[in-house]
C-alpha cells in the first residue's frame, strides 16, 4: 500500500512540476491580494499592523481554493480516477496521498512566501514564527476541507463558484484561530490555544476528510 | 434494490417510506399541521404584544424576541433534522429520506434568514446599528451560508441521484462543522468585544414572555412541519412524474 | 466467479436495461454488443461496481462488489472508455503509476518488456501528448501484458481507434488470459473475432420509460 500511496504523491508532484505555471499562478494570486489592502484601506502604519494576520489569512484562504479545482478534475476527465477507485489501495489512502501532494503543491508556497509579505505590512519580527506556525498547521486543513467541495463539484457546471460557497463557511473556524493566534501574540496574549486547536482541526481533519472525500468521489463517478 | 422491514407494533414502518405511499398520508396531514401553526402563532402573538409586561431596560423594542428566538432554535434545529435525513437517505438508501432533506432546507433557510433579519431589526433600537459582529449573529450568518450552498449544489447537479447523495455528504459535513464553526466564533467575539448583550439573555425572563416564546416556537415546529410536508409533495411529484401511480391519481 | 442479479439501470429518465442476469465462470469469455447508448459502458461501469443498479446487483465469488471495494480491486483489471494517460508522462511512466494502482510493483524493465509487446517501442520516454490515439489506447492496454494474474479482465471496447495489427495482438492476448482460466468481460460494436461463451445484446432492451 505504502508504494501506490509513494506512486501517487510522486506522480502529482511529477506532474505539478512539468505545469509549473499553474502553481506560480496561484502563489502569484496570494502575493497581489495582499498587496491590494494597503492599496485599500490606506498606507497607515498601525492599521497595516493590525490587519496583517487577516489580510494574509485570507489571501491565503483564497489563493487555496483558487487551486482545488484542479485537485480532481484533470484525473476525473481523462479516466485515472475511475482507475483509483478501482484500485487495490483503499480510495481513502490514494485520496489523502493527493491532499498531501496538492498541499505540497500548493499550501506549502503559502506558508514560506507568508513571512515576506507580512514584513511589508511591517508585522513585528516575533510574530512572523507564530504567523507561519500558523499557516503550517491551518492549510494542510484548508486543503483536507476544500478537496470535500471539489469532489463533490466534479463536472458540475458551474463548478468553480459553487465550490467556494461549499467550502468557505466551512473554513471560518481555521481563518478565526488562525489569525487569531497572531493577534493574540501582538497583543501580549497566550496564543498556545489557539494553535493547539489548530491542530486538533487538523488531527480531525485528517481523520475526517478522506472518508467524506472518497465517499464524494464515488457519487460524483456514477 | 430490496426494500428492508422494519416491523414495530405490527406496523411496518418502511411501507410509509415509498414516496407512494407517503404521498396521501402527507396530503391528509398538512391541513391539521396548518391551522395548529395558525393557532398557536396567534396565541403567541398575542401574549407576546398584549399580554407580556414591557421591559424596564428594553422598552417596547424587546417584544421581537418572539420572533427572533423560535426563528432562531428552528433554523438550527432544522439543519440537524435535515442532516439526519440525508444520512438515512445515505445509509438505506431511501429516496423519500433524500426528498425529505431537500423539502426542509429552504425552511431552514427562511428561519436562518428571519431570526437575521429580527436580530438586526433588534440591533438598532438597542445597540445603534444594523449589524453587530455578535456572536450568534455572525454564526447564523455562516449558517444562511450552508444552506445556501447545499441548495445550489443540489440544484447544480442534474442527475437527481448524484444530487441527493452529494447533498447528504454536505449536509453531513456541516453538521459535524456547525457546533466548531459556533464555539470559534464565540470565542473570536468574547476576544475580540468582550461581553456583549446577548439576545437571548433577555433581562429577567416573566413568565408570560416564557410562554409567549414557546407557543410561537410551537407555531413555528408546526409551520415548519406543515411546510416541509407540503414541499416534499411537490418534490415527488416533480421526480416521479411519469410514474404509473401518479397517473392514476 | 462473477454473477449479475436482476440488474436493472436507468440514466436520465431512460431505462437502458432491466431484469438482466448472467454468471460467468472462470475461462469464460462474456461479450456485450449492442448499439451506441444502448448501455454497454454502463453495463460494465455496474459490474466493476462504479456505477450504483437501479436494481439487482452484481456479485464476485458471492460477494457484493459494492462491500468488497479494494478486495475486487486487486482481482480486476478494468479498461474503461477513457484511457486514463496523462499528458505530461511518459508513456513508461503512464504504465507504471496504472500497475501500481493494480496493486503491482512493476520494475523499469518489465515496463519496457510490455511496451515492448504492445508495438510501442522507441516511445517509452516520449510524453503521451506526442502519441497518436492508438499509440494512446495501446499504453493503456499495455497494463494487460503486466497483470496476467488478475482473474478478471473488464475492457470497455478495447479495440477502439487500433490498427488490424494491434486487434490482433489485443485478441491474443484475451483468448490466452481466458485459456489460463480468467474471465474476461468486454464490449465492442465490431462483429465477434473471438469465440466468446456468452453473448448479451443490449440493442433490443432499451426501451423508453
Amino acid at each position: 500500500m505504502l508504494t501506490a500511496l509513494r506512486c501517487v504523491i510522486r506522480r502529482d508532484l511529477l506532474l505539478a512540476m512539468r505545469r509549473r505555471s499553474d502553481v506560480a499562478t496561484a502563489l502569484l494570486f496570494f502575493v497581489i491580494v495582499v498587496s491590494l489592502f494597503p492599496l485599500g484601506v490606506g498606507p497607515e502604519p498601525n492599521l497595516l499592523r493590525e490587519i496583517a494576520p487577516g489580510v494574509i489569512w485570507v489571501a491565503a484562504l483564497l489563493a487555496s481554493m483558487l487551486s482545488l479545482s484542479r485537485l480532481f478534475a484533470a484525473d476525473f476527465a481523462d479516466g485515472t480516477l475511475e482507475q483509483m477507485i478501482l484500485s487495490a489501495t483503499p480510495l481513502g489512502a490514494i485520496v489523502a496521498a493527493k491532499v498531501v501532494a496538492h498541499w505540497l503543491v500548493s499550501g506549502l508556497p503559502l506558508v514560506l512566501i507568508a513571512p515576506v509579505l507580512a514584513l511589508q505590512f511591517d508585522l513585528a519580527q516575533p510574530l512572523l514564527p507564530v504567523l507561519t506556525v500558523s499557516l503550517l498547521l491551518g492549510t494542510p486543513v484548508l486543503s483536507l476541507i476544500g478537496a470535500i467541495g471539489a469532489a463533490l463539484t466534479l463536472g458540475v457546471r458551474g463548478s468553480g463558484v459553487l465550490l467556494s460557497l461549499l467550502v468557505l463557511p466551512l473554513y471560518v473556524p481555521v481563518l478565526i484561530m488562525g489569525a487569531g493566534a497572531v493577534e493574540a501574540a501582538a497583543v501580549g496574549l497566550d496564543n498556545a490555544g489557539h494553535l493547539l486547536l489548530l491542530a486538533a482541526f487538523l488531527v480531525g481533519a485528517a481523520a475526517f476528510a478522506p472518508w467524506a472525500i472518497s465517499a464524494a468521489l464515488r457519487i460524483s463517478m456514477e | 434494490m430490496s426494500q428492508p422491514s422494519l416491523v414495530v407494533g405490527n406496523v411496518n414502518w418502511f411501507k410509509y417510506a415509498s414516496p407512494q405511499s407517503f404521498y396521501p398520508l402527507a396530503g391528509a396531514m398538512i391541513p391539521w399541521f396548518a391551522w395548529a401553526a395558525a393557532a398557536l402563532c396567534a396565541a403567541g402573538l398575542y401574549v407576546g404584544f398584549f399580554v407580556a409586561p414591557t421591559d424596564h431596560q428594553q422598552g417596547e423594542s424587546y417584544r421581537i424576541i418572539f420572533i427572533h428566538v423560535p426563528a432562531a432554535w428552528m433554523s438550527m434545529f432544522l439543519y440537524l433534522v435535515m442532516a439526519f435525513w440525508a444520512g438515512v437517505g445515505l445509509v438505506f438508501n431511501t429516496r423519500l429520506s433524500h426528498m425529505m432533506a431537500s423539502a426542509l432546507a429552504p425552511t431552514g433557510a427562511l428561519f436562518t434568514f428571519l431570526a437575521l433579519w429580527t436580530g438586526s431589526l433588534w440591533g438598532k433600537p438597542t445597540w445603534g446599528t444594523w449589524w453587530v459582529w455578535d456572536a450568534r449573529l455572525t454564526s447564523e450568518l455562516i449558517l444562511l451560508f450552508l444552506y445556501f450552498g447545499f441548495m445550489a449544489l443540489k440544484a447544480a447537479i442534474d442527475d437527481p441521484r448524484r444530487a441527493d447523495r452529494a447533498g447528504a455528504v454536505l449536509a453531513l459535513v456541516g453538521v459535524v462543522n456547525i457546533p466548531i464553526i459556533y464555539y470559534s466564533v464565540e470565542w473570536w467575539n468574547t476576544l475580540h468585544q468582550g461581553a456583549s448583550v446577548s439576545l437571548t439573555r433577555a433581562p429577567t425572563m416573566a413568565a408570560t414572555m416564557l410562554t409567549g416564546m414557546l407557543l410561537m416556537a410551537l407555531a413555528a415546529w408546526m409551520y415548519s412541519i406543515a411546510a416541509s410536508l407540503h414541499r416534499v409533495r411537490s418534490v415527488i411529484l416533480e421526480r416521479e412524474r411519469g410514474a404509473d401511480w401518479l397517473r392514476a391519481l | 466467479m462473477l454473477e449479475a442479479i436482476d440488474l436493472e439501470c436507468v440514466r436520465g429518465e431512460r431505462t437502458l436495461f432491466s431484469g438482466l442476469n448472467f454468471a460467468l465462470r472462470g475461462g469464460e469469455l462474456m461479450r456485450v454488443a449492442g448499439a451506441n447508448g444502448s448501455g454497454k459502458t454502463s453495463l460494465l461501469r455496474i459490474v466493476c461496481g462504479l456505477l450504483f443498479p437501479e436494481q439487482g446487483s452484481v456479485r464476485w465469488r458471492g460477494e457484493n462488489v459494492r462491500t468488497l471495494r479494494e478486495e475486487y480491486g486487486k482481482e480486476l483489471v478494468y479498461v474503461g472508455h477513457s484511457n486514463a494517460v496523462k499528458d505530461d508522462l511518459t508513456a513508461a511512466e503512464n504504465v507504471t503509476v496504472s500497475c501500481t494502482l493494480s496493486g503491482m510493483e512493476p520494475d523499469r524493465d518489465r515496463v519496457h518488456e510490455a511496451l515492448h509487446g504492445i508495438g510501442l517501442a522507441g516511445c517509452e520516454g516520449l510524453p503521451a501528448r506526442a502519441l497518436s490515439q492508438g499509440q494512446r489506447r495501446r499504453v493503456a492496454l499495455a497494463r494487460l501484458l503486466l497483470c496476467g494474474h488478475a482473474p478478471l479482465w473488464v475492457l470497455d471496447e478495447p479495440f477502439a481507434a487500433l490498427d488490424a495489427q494491434a486487434i490482433e495482438r489485443v485478441q491474443a492476448l484475451i483468448s490466452a488470459h481466458v485459456a489460463r482460466g480468467a474471465a474476461v468481460v468486454y464490449t465492442s460494436h465490431q462483429e465477434a473475432r473471438l469465440p466468446a461463451t456468452h453473448t448479451i445484446n443490449l440493442a433490443g432492451a432499451a426501451s423508453d420509460r
